[in-house]
């Protein structure tokens, strides 16, 4: 597999464009519950600390802060696009999809009709060391989720 | 040495000789770990096949065999380090080694409290008011275990600050090793900035102080001549997978006085004289520290490493690795947008180079070289306070080893330079 099947153009774009990073400056609409959660990967320093709101039962808003390699930061900034609007179901579905993916070392293929551009990510699952790196904003969600929601 | 002297070593090293994504391996990971030669896969493949037995215990021919195997071993990896042989404990790595004299120091407290073992062992305890000095540029394995020893003994942990080329504060060293100081531990050689520590001046310090002084040795056993005896250290720990030798084998020294009066860290078989069920009486060093069967064959390839590296020379060694430690650093700061981390091109370095790529996660920089076959190490190196004191969370590492060319190096520095394009950094 070679660097540019990993380092899609969607990753590295999203990396650099990172949706929805700066938690200081967003305030979480008026009546939605919030859930917060920080994860941090001791092997490489990877830290993202994510906050989102549900209101009505759907995502209503998505924010982080996180520090990390182009990856992590590309799929924080995926997951932001995709989950804002997502009723709490689905993004729980979109989530276990996700895991179900990279955690296959590259047998289990990524369903772009439920995926979006986070079937981008398919290629990391062939990386065993990067697992973690596109993981750590999808695991912060499922945390802030089940106390949002 | 020269590159036609490295690349007839190469052929010692089947490993290296391999393809990784297409291009020819190009390892420059030594520092993490490194590879073996033919000649210590052969010393544990023979052990294997000839004289595998239990040490210090049965009769019979192979027993007797293991044993000298064992004990030879021993001897080699003394005259290695220019230590006595009693002196030599077999540990897993360095890490043990310095957990085992962390342990031994609280278990002084404990003995000497119940005035049990050697009037001596009061001197040797730690208590409130008592301090332990480290450095800012300690891997985890010469840090945590002495911030531990600090929480079960009430002990103060200090540390003498790095500045920002990278060296230690001997200015401030002078203070916070004091009359208070009962252990000093820092280490040989940086494994992140590449510095050599002034070792004459610090141990200087600490003879001043009173205090006991440990040596990290994991950087510069491997690499360069070492002599503890000359260096006057009471105590000193090193890996054998850093040095060409297997994983789960590393040496612990420490000066016979000391170690004929320390209380042991684990305790069982092999290292008693007289049990009975209420307590038990303890071999004196090394068999005292060498609790349960050994790391046999492990102990035996470590000492073919040992006679590996002495037979090429490790002045000779650490002049090629240096110079190859040089051109790294050169070669990285004529490239924008790179930070290296440590002593400036032209400053006395070991042969590794760990640096920051403006715009680009150590992460990916890793990945850009693997694509092209070369092995490097990224985060933190073990070492998060030196990160968090010079401003990072993550960097990357190149280590070199006898087996690199100057042509490995170039390659690498020749991809280094492409990576802040790919990632439009």
């Amino acid at each position: 597999m070679s660097l540019d099947q990993l380092y899609q153009q969607i990753i590295l774009d999203h990396s650099k464009a990172r949706h929805g990073s700066g938690l200081a400056g967003t305030q979480a609409p008026g009546g939605a519950t919030t859930g917060q959660s920080h994860q941090l990967n001791p092997v490489c320093g990877d830290e993202v600390t994510l906050r989102l709101a549900v209101s009505d039962g759907k995502v209503a808003q998505i924010a982080w802060d996180g520090a990390g390699c182009s990856i992590s930061m590309a799929s924080a900034s995926v997951l932001t696009d995709l989950a804002e609007g997502m009723t709490v179901a689905e993004l729980h579905e979109v989530i276990d999809s996700f895991r179900e993916v990279l955690r296959s070392r590259g047998k289990i293929q990524a369903d772009p009709d439920l995926l979006g551009d986070a079937a981008a990510f398919e290629g990391v699952a062939r990386y065993a060391a990067r697992v973690k790196c596109a993981m750590i904003s999808w695991v912060a969600a499922e945390d802030a989720l089940n106390q949002a929601a | 040495m020269d590159n036609a002297e490295v690349r007839r070593i190469r052929n010692d090293f089947p490993v290296l000789d391999q393809l990784v994504n297409g291009r020819p391996l190009i390892y420059l990971d030594s520092g993490a770990t490194s590879q073996n030669p033919l000649s210590v896969i052969e010393a544990e493949q023979e052990f294997y096949e000839q004289r595998n037995a239990a040490v210090h215990r049965g009769a019979h021919h192979l027993a007797v065999e293991a044993t000298e195997a064992f004990e030879d071993a021993r001897q080699t990896v003394a005259d290695f380090i220019g230590a006595d042989y009693a002196e030599v404990i077999w540990t897993s790595n360095a890490t043990e080694g310095l957990n085992l004299l962390s342990y031994a120091l609280s278990n002084a407290g404990l003995w000497a409290a119940q005035g049990r073992g050697d009037a001596r062992l009061k001197e040797l305890a730690l208590e409130p008011g008592d301090e332990i000095v480290v450095t800012e540029m300690e891997h985890h394995a010469n840090l945590i275990p002495w911030q531990e020893l600090a929480f079960r003994t009430g002990a103060t942990l200090r540390y003498i600050p790095v500045d920002d080329a990278g060296a230690l504060r001997m200015d401030v060293a002078r203070d916070t090793v004091n009359r208070r100081t009962k252990v000093l531990a820092f280490t040989h050689a940086s494994n992140v900035l590449g510095t050599i520590n002034p070792v004459k001046d610090l141990v200087a310090l600490g003879r001043e102080a009173g205090a006991l002084v440990v040596l990290d040795a994991c950087q510069s056993a491997p690499h360069m001549p070492l002599d503890v005896k000359a260096l006057d250290v009471d105590f000193a720990a090193f890996s054998g997978h850093k040095m060409l030798a297997p994983t789960g084998i590393g040496v612990f020294y420490g000066k016979q006085d000391l170690l004929d009066i320390l209380p042991p860290f684990l305790t069982g078989g092999s290292m008693i004289t007289t049990v009975t069920m209420e307590r038990a009486e303890y071999l004196p060093a090394p068999q005292r520290f060498e609790a349960g069967t050994q790391r046999i064959s492990q102990a035996v390839a470590l000492a073919a490493a040992a006679n590996y590296l002495t037979e090429t020379g490790l002045d000779r060694i650490h002049r090629w690795e240096s110079a190859l430690g040089q051109r790294m650093v050169t070669g990285l700061e004529s490239i924008p947008g790179i930070r290296v981390l440590g002593p400036a091109a032209g400053q006395e370095r070991i042969g590794l180079a760990a640096f920051d790529v403006e715009g680009v996660h150590a992460h990916d920089v890793g990945q850009f070289l693997d694509a092209r076959g070369i092995a490097v190490r990224v985060g933190h190196h073990c070492a998060q306070p030196l990160h968090r004191r010079l401003g990072l969370t993550a960097t990357t590492r190149a280590s070199a080893y006898l087996y690199n060319t100057t042509d490995d190096v170039d390659q690498f520095l020749d991809a280094v330079a492409g990576v802040r394009a790919y990632f439009r950094a």
